[in-house]
Formats: C-alpha cells, structure tokens, sequence
C-alpha cells in the first residue's frame, strides 16, 4: 500500500493563494478584535474565505444526551440573591450560573402541554415531584453542555461561490498539517473495488477488496494492524463492538477475525452473505443475503436470534437505523422494508421507486432516509410516522451508494463521483438544490462511509481507498466513556466490560424505542376487564351518583329524586352533547373538500 | 350558719337510718357518744345551757347534727310520737320569724329536687371514657402529624436521625474569638477596638447604634401626651357610636341618612366647584357602584332580608314601602347611562353577530374560496403545504366573515383585487427570473419542490377564480391543460390568462437553455403527458365520482412516483454520462422507462396494501347451520336472510396507521416481545397511565448527567450500619418531651425559646 496524491492535485492551481485561517476560540480575556479580523476582512489579497476547522484533539467528555422532545412553556432561571462575605464585598455572579431557556428546553423531556387527566392529591405531589426532578435534570443537562468546547468545521464560499467547486486540494492546502494527513489515497488498483468501514470510534479503518484483499489499519497513525487475502470474493466487511473484531461476508460464510488477520470463527449459518450491519448496544450482526433471509447474530453469545424470511428474493441494499436499530432494506420492487428481530414481518413497507432501490442511507437522528433507485431518482423520506418523500432529485445516473455522516451530510457515490449535500443543521434533511463538495475519484465507486468524530469520507472504489476531507460533517465532541477515540487498551476493556452488561435485548428493537418507556394499555385494559368479571362487578367504575340527605327538612324525598334527576339529565346531555359532536366532524369529514354547489352542478351526471 | 346547721340537723332526725354513717365531725355529738360518761355529759349541758341563757350562744342549744337514739331533753326529738315528722309541722312556729324565711326557701329548693338518678352502664361509662381518652390521647398524636408528615415527604432520610447540625459558625464569630499573636497582630486589633469599628460590614459603629436610638426627654413627654390623646378620642367616640348602634327608631335612621345623602350631595356639588377632576372620579365612582349592582343584582327582592318582607307586605304598610324604596334603588342603580347604552347595544350586537353566524359556513366559505373542487388536485399532507394554503387563504377570509346578501356583489370586486395582487407578484417574480439569468445556470434549473407546490397552489386559486368569472367548463379544462404543459419547474405558476407571452418566453428560454447543455430535452413531452394525465383525471372526477376515494389513492400514488424531480447537474458528472450527448441520455430514459413498462410496481403495492389491510380486519363470524329449518343438501345453500341473521358482525377496529399514506403499509401486529418489557400494573397512587408515564421520562445514566443521575436514584432511606435506630424521641424535632411519657402534652420550652431569641438577638447586633 502507499499513498499517492490525489487526481485532483494534477489540475493547475488556481492563480491567488488561499489565505487560510484556522478559527480559534475565543477566551474571555481577549477582545472581539480577532471575530471581527476572521468575519469580515476587507483586505484586497484575501479573496477567498475558506474557514475551516476539522475534529477536537483532546478527549472531552460528553455525557449528555442527544434526542429529546421540547416542551414550550418557558421558563425563567432564578438567580438568589449575593450572599456577603467577610470583607463585605458581594460576589458579582451569585448563584448558579443562568442557563439559557432554548438550552433547557432543548433537554425537557415532559410535554408540559399535555393535559393529563385530573389526578388526586396524592398523585399530583408525586407528579409534581417528577416535573420538578425532570427539570433539574434538564437544566443540569444544558448546564454540561459548556463542556461540548469544540464547534463542527465547515466550508464557506465566498459570496456568490459554490462551494462546490472547491477541490479537495485546495481545502487541504488550506488547512492545518494533521488535518491535511488525514486526506490520503491508498492505491490498490489490484484487488479490485473496496468495501470500507470505520471502527465505531472512528480511529481503525478496515477495508476488503472484492479479490479476497482484507486489511485493518489505524488510519489515523497509518499502522497497519493486519493484512491477509482470505482468497475468496469479499462481499462486505464490518468491525464488531470494537476494533478487534472483524466480521467480514465471504463468498460462502461469514467469517470473523481478530485484529492480528487469525480467523476466530466461521459461521455457517449465515451464508451468501451481501451486506453486513453492526448494532452496537443491542451486539447485534444483522446479515443480509443472497438467498433473501435476513439473520441477527448475537456476537456477544454466538446464537442467531432471528432469521427473517424478506420474500423478496435477493437482499443486496441494507441499512441501520441508528435511532432505534432497524434495519432498512431495499428490495428490487421499489419497496424499502422495515425490519426487526422481533417481528416475523417487516414493520413498515414504503413504496419509494419505481424501479429497484440501489441504496438507502439513515441519518442519524433517525428522521431522515435516503434511498435512490433504479430510475436515478434520489429521495430523501420522512421517518417520523408519514414516510413521505420531503425532497427528491433526478440525478444524471443514478447514486449507487449513499452514506449519511453524523451532523446530517449526504453523500451519494454515482460513478465515480462523490456528490456531497448538506442541510441547514443537524436535524434538518439535507437540501438536494446544490451540493455542498463534488469529488472525482479513479474509479467507479463501492463503498461509502463517513468516520465518526472525524470531518472525514471514506470512499472504497475500484483503484483502492479514498479518504476525503469534509469540513462539518462529523460530531465535533466525543463521549469520552462512549467511544473514545484516545482510548487505550485497558480503558477499551473496560468500556467492553460496561457495554456488555449494558447490552439491550435484541427484542426491544421497535419503530418508536420511546414507545418502551409507556405502559402496556392493551394488556391493562385487558387486566382489569378480567377483574371485574372475576369479582362480577367493576371496582373501579364510579358509583352512581347518591344524594346526601340533607338538614332541615329539605331532605323529602321529591327534593332527592329531583337532585336525582338533575344530575342523571346533566350527564345524558354532555352525551348527547358528545355524540352530536362527534357526528358533526364525521360529517365534515365525509363532505369533500370545497364542495360549495355551483352552478355547473346541474349538468353532472 | 347556725341556720343552716339546724336545718342540718332536722333532716338528720327525720332521716336517720341513712344518717347513721355520716362522719362524726361536729365536736358536739363526737362528745356525746360516749355512753358511761352520761352524767357527766348532762350535767355539762345544763351548765353550758345556762351559761348560753345570758350570751349570744344561746342558739347552741338548739344545733344537732348526729342522729343518736338518746337525744338530750333540751333538744327536739320524735322519740316516742309514733309517727314520722313532717317537715311542715316543724316549719309551722318558724314562719312567723322573717328571719328564716332563707331556711324555708332553701328547703323548698331540696324539697323540689328529685332523686338522685339511676347511675349510668358499665359499658356506657367506659365508652365515655374510652371517648375522652381517645380525644385526648388523638389531641396529643396529631401534634406529630408535622413532623410524619415531613419525614414522608423527605427526599431522603439518614437513619440513625440527628438532629439539624447547627449551622457552622459564621466567619465573624470565629473572628471575634480570635486572639491576636502578633505584635502587629495586636496593633491593628487595638486600632478596631478602640473605635469599635465593625469588623464585617462597615455601617455604623455600637456608638453611633447608641446615640441613634437615643431620644430626648421633652420629646418622649410629648409622644406621650400624643398618644393618650389619640387613645381618649378614640374611646369616646367609640362609646358614642356604641350608643348610636343601639338606637332602634326607624325613623332616627331614616332621618339619619337621608342627613348623610343631603350631605354628599353638597360636598359633591362644592368639589363640582373646587376640583372638578376629583368630582369627576366621584362620578366614576358612583358609576362603578352602579354596575358593581348591576352585576351583583343585590336589590332586587332575592335577599333573605327582601324575602321577609315580602311575606309581611301583605299587612305591613312599612315593609311595603321599604320594598318599595328598594326597587326604587335597585332601578336607579341598574339604569344604564344614556350615552354609553346606544353604544353598548351596538357592540353586543355585533358581539351577537359573530357567534351567530357557525363555524362550519365559515368553514365551507373559506373551502369554497380554496380551491375549486373540479381542480382539485389531492396532493399530500405536507405541514408546508398547509402553511402555504393558509398563507393563500389568508386574504380570502375576511371576504368569508361576511353575510351571504352582499357576498355576491363584494364576491366580483375582491377576486378583481385578489387577481391584481396575483399579477403583481407574478411581475415581481418575473423580475427576479430576469435577475436569477445572470446567475449560474445550475441555480435555475434545481428549484425546490416545496415552491413547486406553493406554486401549483396558487395556480389552483387562478383557475377557480376564471371560473367564477363565469368562464365554462371546457374552457377550464383547457386552460389547465395548457398550465400543465409549460415547464412545471418554473412556470406552474402562471394563470391561463397570461400564458401565452410567457410561453413563448419560456421556450425561448429553454432553447437557451438547450444551447448551455444544462437542460433535460425530456422536460418538455413529460409535461405534455402529464397534461394528458390531468385531462384523464379530470373526466374520472366528473364521471365516477362515487369512485372517487379508491381513485384518488391510486392517482396519489402515481403522482408520488412519476412527479418529476428536477435533475442535479453537479459539476462533476460521472465520467460515463458525461460522454454521452443530451440525446442519448434521452434515449437511454427512454429505455429504462421501457424496461420498467412490464412491472407495474405501483399496482402490485397496492394490491399487497389491500391484501395486508383485509387480513387485517377483525373477521365477522357467521354461526348459519346448513339445513336448519329449510332444506339442506348438496348444492343448497341457506337463505340469505337466514345468513344475515346468524352473522355476527366483527366490531370495527381503530384505523389503520397508514389509512392516508398510499405508499406505506405500516404492519399493525403487536411486538409482543416488546410488550413484555412494558409496564402492564398501574403503580398505586396513579389512575391513569398517562400520570404514571411522566414520571418515568428521566431514565437512566445513559441520558442525565452523572450529577444528575446521582439524585434521580438516591435511596429514599440511608442506613448506617452497626448504628442503632433509635424511635424518634421529641427532643429530635424540636418538641419538649415530659416526665411521663413522649406522648405527654407538648409545649415549646419557654427557657429554650428565650435562649434561642437571645441568639437571634445576639446574631443581630453582630450584623
């Protein structure tokens, strides 16, 4: 293996220089004198303004979480009052530092909107303990997000420029050394096109050319962990939970390694694989093969958890939620399934082409799928619920490959050419108008993956592996305890040892995770349904209403019955009340839309 | 007293046998009993009889309070009469001497006094005690129930208890103790002291507290001699109202304030003069305790008050003229004010109006303003197309408010207007086109498919306006069909009623476009088809309209599939496409299209919907049994409304998920191994799922802080171990316990408080 300089550095450079300008944060000591230098610098010489920042060099640690729903009441943060010290001089920011209100509600995990119906005393208390305990711990949550220190890189044109004609020469040019390293070229022109996969810290790089050529490398040092020819067609590889495990789809079976390249296991069961899918909390392989079954390999005890009947003949498009862990295939029929271990059926069905689908990719807040098909129609879907296409583009031949990185990018291999395209944050889709970086490769491309924590694609193709530099693509901080890409041995031991005992069973994988974290109704309803017929009567049904008797001498028994009365009318009105309600909007429902008689009407027939 | 000892003694007599076991306490009788002494005892009688002859002790003789069998001979006795004694024989020399005419009434008074009642049960009596020692013994818990009660609620709580660590000294008092060691030390200490300058907070030295607090004598005299004043005035004119309270003439009321209205009449009337501002707020102020009545209706003849007099009108002359004034009142307060009442009427009118007038005409309007249904073109549900809608509607509706009389007429003026501001801003966009010319190709041809729709939107608005301006049918069809052959990417906008130059614009445009090879030829016969389509589409709308709801699916879908996406011209085009021409990218289209001609993806999803959706319908059960009560054989089958008969029908299920989404089949199974994970008993104190769902939304360490996780699952209760847990004693919670018992009555130490106050104090001064 060497590296080569890219193709792209072949071209003649561009006649002014690139003033580089690498952002720095700025400390509470100095002025504002070095944002104003780096926003709008008027100087004649400096006519491109290319920031860019790539990944954080020091561990952080991240312990907040990332996914929650808003509520919208706002709150205010109180701040006591300064307390007097000794000396008698006040303390300037007494109290806890104020969070701000977004930030707090970024983390509210309590739709305070909601009505909840009317509880008693008792469970009011213990609900307002919960609403009270939620918000300090969302407030605590935002206050930690001082830790979050390191911003996401991006790439701006100057005005009126298109970012996307900017090459990966010039950006390399432009930015600092290591970061430059990280742009590199592996030239393997003879093992044919490459499948790739980054390590879920995003440090190890393991890669596996279609003629048997398997290597694993720490692609940020260079250091080659190991390299073998398995001498056989390689379908696809994939790290397990950590970087000392490989699994990788061979002609006939799967096959796992260690890091040193020794074959640990062989396992028949899954054969003719095509596509491989790594789980990590759930310790999950999901295959997916010729003979369109659909198999979870449990990597932490050796068993197949399920093994699913697509019916969908040959499975060749596979991809992972990250979100809640299903699994996405694309079959020949247009159709994208929906797919988890604990379902004989897929759990969803949506019809995206009309010809078959080539790739899908998910991002990963789970909001967002991406699939392109056969009729070079690329479409990017709502996952929340409707499964409707927000976007959709025809694409000059159609993307083979598409890969979502942390922060929202897409990039589709059509060719070989990479397409990047970015959205407006994180959770927004990526906007199909205009793409963000363009980028010609040697040849056609085979895989696609965007490193973790690393502004960085890599791209496995027929003339080997390339890595490319995408400014703002990946998550600026790492969870130190989660991934740590600085780990050392023992700490990855250690980290094994926790996640293994934090593993989620395999069937809690479902379309909605926070669906778990309700109560079963169904089974409730049914509970107290048999309850009641057990004792012959429902102890929880309200009492019919009783008139107190009342002092005196109102209590005759006329005045009781009319109470009586009064009260049985009252609840038959709201009732009715109800219904007419009810019978209102099904009417308005059933009334077509503008459907106001105009004057027309009297010659249809 | 003597009187009453002879009445004692009388009774004695005439009770004796109950009298027997009195206690002996007379020191008379006690010297009596002695039987062998009688002699000497009798002679000490008459001795003392005598003596008492001359003195004022004469009456001695006379008292006896022992029943004895031997009486002396100088006292009465019924000894030997046979009969009993009855008191009023006894009473009868007495009553002339007016001197014991208190005897006789004390005597009538035990003579009227029943007998003593019968005592009560056992079980009666101990129920009365177990009462009162349960009220006294509950009085006594429930001085606990704080202190239960706190400890529940407590987040957590440390066993074994101690009690609130005293707040640790602040800084000042460790100061304070603090002895200087150094000379210097000692320098600077003796410089503080000596002004007794405060340590801390630098306001006001001991000295200057002192002489502040300080006051004069002539001063004090006189704040006295204030306050008695004051202290006078306010007795006297107490005592006074006091005995204007208790007058009780109706008339001295009446007269009263009637006085009192004739006076802030007057002082109304001279305020008019001198201040007419503050007059002015008195008037308001009479007006607000008009429609404080009006609200109130205090005058009317509801009140307890009104309603007795009712009664008493009949017959009482007074009571009816006291009603009488009320209504008066009542009418004088309610009366509305002359000027406001013509504007007030006129609000509650038009407030009448609003609600008059149902949501569901306003609703229709708006519809009918919307989009023509013969257009309508069922697109999905897109949250910005339902902006923009609104956005569209928005100038539509205030023309909805109206009544339907003037609609007609307004109806021609607003479309005139809404279509003048539709022609602006098609002019101003068409500006920003000629702009958007100069700028890079690549930008004109990618547009967002969300202003494509916003534009079909605001097509749609067009074409129903044409056709209330009375255009036919036909003349709709066409001109749809001509807005859907232009360029749908940038000219869907564009009413039939214009489109002719801008035809001819856009083709120029496109041959332009042609030339800088950045367009799809393909656009254009696309377009045609879909026109063709919508023209197809429209004839099923009239036509079949009963198979409108299956048909919209089906078109929805179709629409979702073949709605064409503007293609990206990226710069880099992948080296295989870029050698081909325009032509034969085109060509090469056109064979995919035919390639997938055979597979009609489409009808095959929809049939496996259909398929997924009956499979999962609950399932009617039909209980017919063949050749009951008709004949049965092969090839007979029961009668139909046999068959209706035994046909239990399935109730029908929630709707599907998917029910609106025409290219999603959503699997409606129970995860069932999922559902074993789940929470299936409501925990106590919840009713409701929903209640017990909020407090379970901050799981885990995996998405708190480590801080907060830490609190999230603290134990409600900490333990030592080796460490006794001792029951809560008084003293802990702050409460004095007695000599007896914890449960004894609890009082605050009076000493203790005192201390504590003397600290507070203490606290104070430091400060």
């Amino acid at each position: 293996m060497e590296t080569v300089p890219e193709p792209g550095s072949n071209v003649p450079p561009k006649k002014d220089r690139l003033q580089t300008k690498k952002k720095k944060p700025r400390r509470y000591w100095e002025q504002e004198t070095t944002g104003t230098a780096a926003g709008a610098s008027p100087g004649p010489p400096r006519k491109r303004k290319r920031n860019r920042e790539l990944r954080p060099q020091k561990p952080k640690k991240n312990d907040t979480s990332k996914k929650f729903r808003m509520s919208k009441k706002p709150r205010e943060l109180k701040s006591p009052r300064p307390q007097r010290s000794l000396s008698g001089a006040q303390d300037p920011f007494a109290g806890p530092a104020p969070v701000s209100v977004e930030v707090v509600q970024k983390y509210c995990r309590i739709d305070k909107s909601k009505e909840l119906p009317h509880p008693k005393t008792k469970t009011r208390s213990r609900l307002v303990v919960a609403e009270a305990q939620e918000e300090e711990t969302s407030v605590r949550a935002a206050r930690s997000e001082l830790l979050l220190t390191e911003e996401p890189g991006f790439l701006e044109g100057e005005d009126g420029e298109d970012t996307a004609k900017i090459r990966q020469a010039d950006i390399v040019e432009a930015v600092d050394i290591a970061s430059a390293a990280k742009h590199f070229d592996l030239n393997l022109r003879q093992f044919g096109p490459y499948r790739l996969n980054y390590s879920r810290t995003g440090r190890h790089l393991a890669f596996g050319g279609r003629r048997g050529h398997v290597a694993a490398l720490d692609w940020v040092t260079k250091k080659l962990t190991c390299e073998i020819n398995v001498m056989e067609a390689v379908r696809d590889i994939r790290f397990l939970h950590s970087e000392a495990l490989l699994a990788v789809a061979q002609n006939r079976w799967l096959h796992i390694y260690d890091n040193q390249g020794i074959e640990l296991h062989c396992v028949r069961r899954c054969d003719r694989v095509t596509r491989l899918e790594f789980l990590p909390f759930h310790f999950l392989l999901a295959t997916a093969s010729e003979t369109g079954f659909l198999t979870y390999l449990d990597v932490s005890v050796g068993k197949i958890v399920a093994a699913l009947n697509a019916r969908a003949g040959r499975l060749s498009v596979m991809t992972q939620n990250p979100y809640n862990a299903v699994i996405h295939l694309g079959h020949s029929n247009g159709t994208v399934s929906l797919w988890s271990p604990a379902m004989k059926e897929p759990l969803v069905k949506i019809l995206c082409h009309r010809g078959g689908v080539r790739a899908v990719a998910v991002d990963s807040t789970g909001m967002h799928m991406a699939t392109s098909g056969l009729d070079h129609q690329l479409k990017v879907f709502d996952l929340r619920g409707t499964f409707q296409p927000l976007s959709a583009r025809t694409l000059p031949q159609g993307a083979g490959h598409l890969a979502f990185s942390q922060r929202g990018l897409l990039a589709a291999g059509m060719g070989d050419v990479v397409n990047i395209w970015a959205g407006q944050g994180k959770a927004s889709p990526p906007s199909l108008e205009q793409p963000y970086l363009t980028h010609r490769l040697s040849g056609h491309v085979h895989g696609l993956q965007f490193c973790p924590y690393e502004d960085v694609l890599g791209v496995g193709h027929s003339g080997g592996i390339t890595s490319m530099l995408v400014p703002g693509a990946a998550e600026p901080n790492f969870d130190g305890l989660e991934s740590n890409p600085y780990r050392s041995r023992k700490q990855r031991q250690e980290w094994e040892v926790k996640a293994l005992l934090e593993k989620v069973p395999a069937e809690l994988i479902c379309l909605d995770p926070r669906a778990l974290a309700e109560v079963d109704v169904i089974s409730l309803e049914q509970a107290k349904k048999e309850r009641a017929e057990r004792l012959g009567y429902d102890p929880d049904a309200r009492t019919p209403f009783q008139p107190k008797p009342k002092q005196k001498g109102r209590s005759s028994t006329a005045s009781l019955v009319k109470r009586k009365r009064k009260v049985m009318d009252q609840e038959h009105r709201d009732k009715i009340r109800q219904s007419l309600e009810q019978q209102l909007q099904k009417q308005e429902k059933a009334k077509p839309t503008g459907a106001r008689p105009s004057a027309l009407d009297r010659f249809v027939r | 007293m003597n009187a009453n000892q002879a009445a004692e003694s009388l009774l004695a007599s005439n009770q004796q046998k109950e009298l027997e076991d009195l206690p002996k306490d007379y020191p008379l009788s006690t010297s009596e009993d002695e039987g062998d002494k009688d002699e000497e005892r009798k002679h000490q009688k008459l001795l003392e009889s005598i003596s008492s002859l001359n003195g004022k002790d004469r009456q001695k003789l006379a008292d006896r309070s022992e029943a004895s069998l031997k009486v002396s001979e100088f006292s009465v006795s019924s000894e030997g009469s046979g009969e009993k004694l009855v008191l009023s024989d006894l009473l009868e020399p007495v009553k002339t001497s007016s001197s014991l005419a208190a005897v006789k009434k004390q005597l009538n008074r035990v003579k009227s006094k029943k007998t003593v009642e019968l005592p009560l049960h056992r079980e009666e009596i101990e129920r009365i005690h177990r009462e009162v020692a349960f009220n006294k013994s509950s009085q006594i818990l429930s001085k606990w129930d704080p202190v239960v009660l706190k400890n529940r609620q407590a987040e957590q709580l440390v066993f074994p208890l101690s009690k609130p660590q005293s707040a640790f000294a602040p800084i000042e008092h460790v100061v304070n103790g603090w002895k200087a060691g150094t000379p210097l030390e000692q320098e600077i200490f003796n410089l503080l002291h000596k002004n007794k300058q405060p340590v801390t907070d630098p306001l006001l030295t001991p000295v200057e507290k002192a002489s502040l607090k300080a006051m004069s004598l002539e001063e004090v005299k006189m704040r006295r001699a204030e306050l008695q004043r004051a202290r006078a005035l306010q007795s006297y004119y107490e005592a006074r109202a006091r005995r204007e309270k208790r007058i009780k003439s109706k008339k001295y009321h009446r007269i009263l304030k009637k006085g009192k209205a004739k006076q802030a009449l007057k002082d109304f009337e001279k305020l008019q003069k001198v201040n007419p501002a503050a007059a002015l707020e008195e008037l308001e102020k009479l007006d607000k305790a008009r429609m404080m009545e009006r609200m109130s209706l205090k005058h009317q003849n509801s009140g307890k008050w009104a309603k007795s007099k009712a009664i008493m009108a009949k017959y009482d002359l007074e009571a009816r003229q006291a009603m009488q004034e009320q209504l008066a009142r009542n009418k004088e307060l309610t009366q509305k004010v002359a000027a406001s009442e013509s504007e007030e009427e006129g609000e509650g009118q038009e407030e009448e109006e609003e609600p008059l007038v149902p949501d569901l005409v306003n609703e229709v309007q708006i519809k009918a303003n919307g989009l023509n249904p013969w257009m309508f073109r069922n697109h999905f549900i897109d949250a910005k197309e339902a902006e923009v809608q609104k956005d569209l509607e928005d100038p539509a509706e205030p023309e909805a408010q109206e009544t339907s009389e003037s609609e007609e007429e307004k109806a021609v003026v607003e479309e005139e207007t809404l279509l003048k501001e539709f022609e602006e801003r098609r002019s101003l966009r068409q500006k920003s086109e000629l702009n958007h010319m100069a700028e890079p190709v690549h930008r004109r041809v990618t547009k967002d498919p969300s202003s494509q729709e916003v534009l079909s939107d605001l097509r749609a608005l067009c074409q129903k306006l044409s056709t209330e301006n009375h255009q036919s049918g036909k003349q709709e069809l066409s001109s749809a069909r001509t807005a859907q052959r232009e360029e749908p990417a940038r000219e869907e906008e564009e009413p039939m009623l214009l489109q002719r130059p801008e035809r001819a614009r856009t083709l120029d445009e496109l041959e332009e476009l042609g030339r800088e090879g950045c367009v799809e030829n393909e656009e254009l016969p696309r377009t045609a088809v879909e026109g063709l389509q919508l023209e197809k589409n429209l004839s099923n709308h009239i036509g079949a309209p009963k198979e409108k709801k299956r048909k919209e699916q089906m078109i929805d879908l179709q629409n979702l599939l073949t709605t064409k996406s503007p293609s990206v011209k990226s710069l880099a085009v992948p080296t295989t496409v870029q050698e081909l021409e325009d032509e034969e990218e085109r060509d090469q289209r056109q064979i995919i299209k035919e390639a997938f001609a055979g597979d009609d993806v489409i009808r095959d999803f929809l049939k496996e919907k259909r398929e997924a959706v009956e499979a999962s319908k609950p399932k009617d059960l039909d209980l017919t049994l063949p050749g009951w009560g008709e004949w049965g054989g092969i090839g007979l089958k029961p009668s139909a409304k046999k068959r209706r008969r035994f046909l239990i029908k399935a109730p029908e299920g929630p709707p599907r998920k998917d029910k609106n989404l025409p290219n999603v089949i959503i699997n409606e199974k129970r995860n069932t191994h999922a559902a074993a994970h789940q929470v299936q008993v409501l925990p106590h104190p919840f009713t409701h799922h929903q209640q017990f769902e909020r407090t379970i939304q901050t799981p885990g360490s995996t998405w708190n802080t480590q801080r907060a996780f830490q609190k999230l699952t603290m134990p409600k209760v900490v333990t030592k171990p080796g460490h006794i847990i001792k029951p809560i004693k008084a003293e802990d919670v702050g409460y004095r316990s007695s000599s007896r018992s914890d449960l004894s009555v609890i009082q605050r130490n009076p000493k203790r408080l005192s201390i504590r106050h003397k600290k507070h104090l203490e606290n104070n001064c430091v400060d």
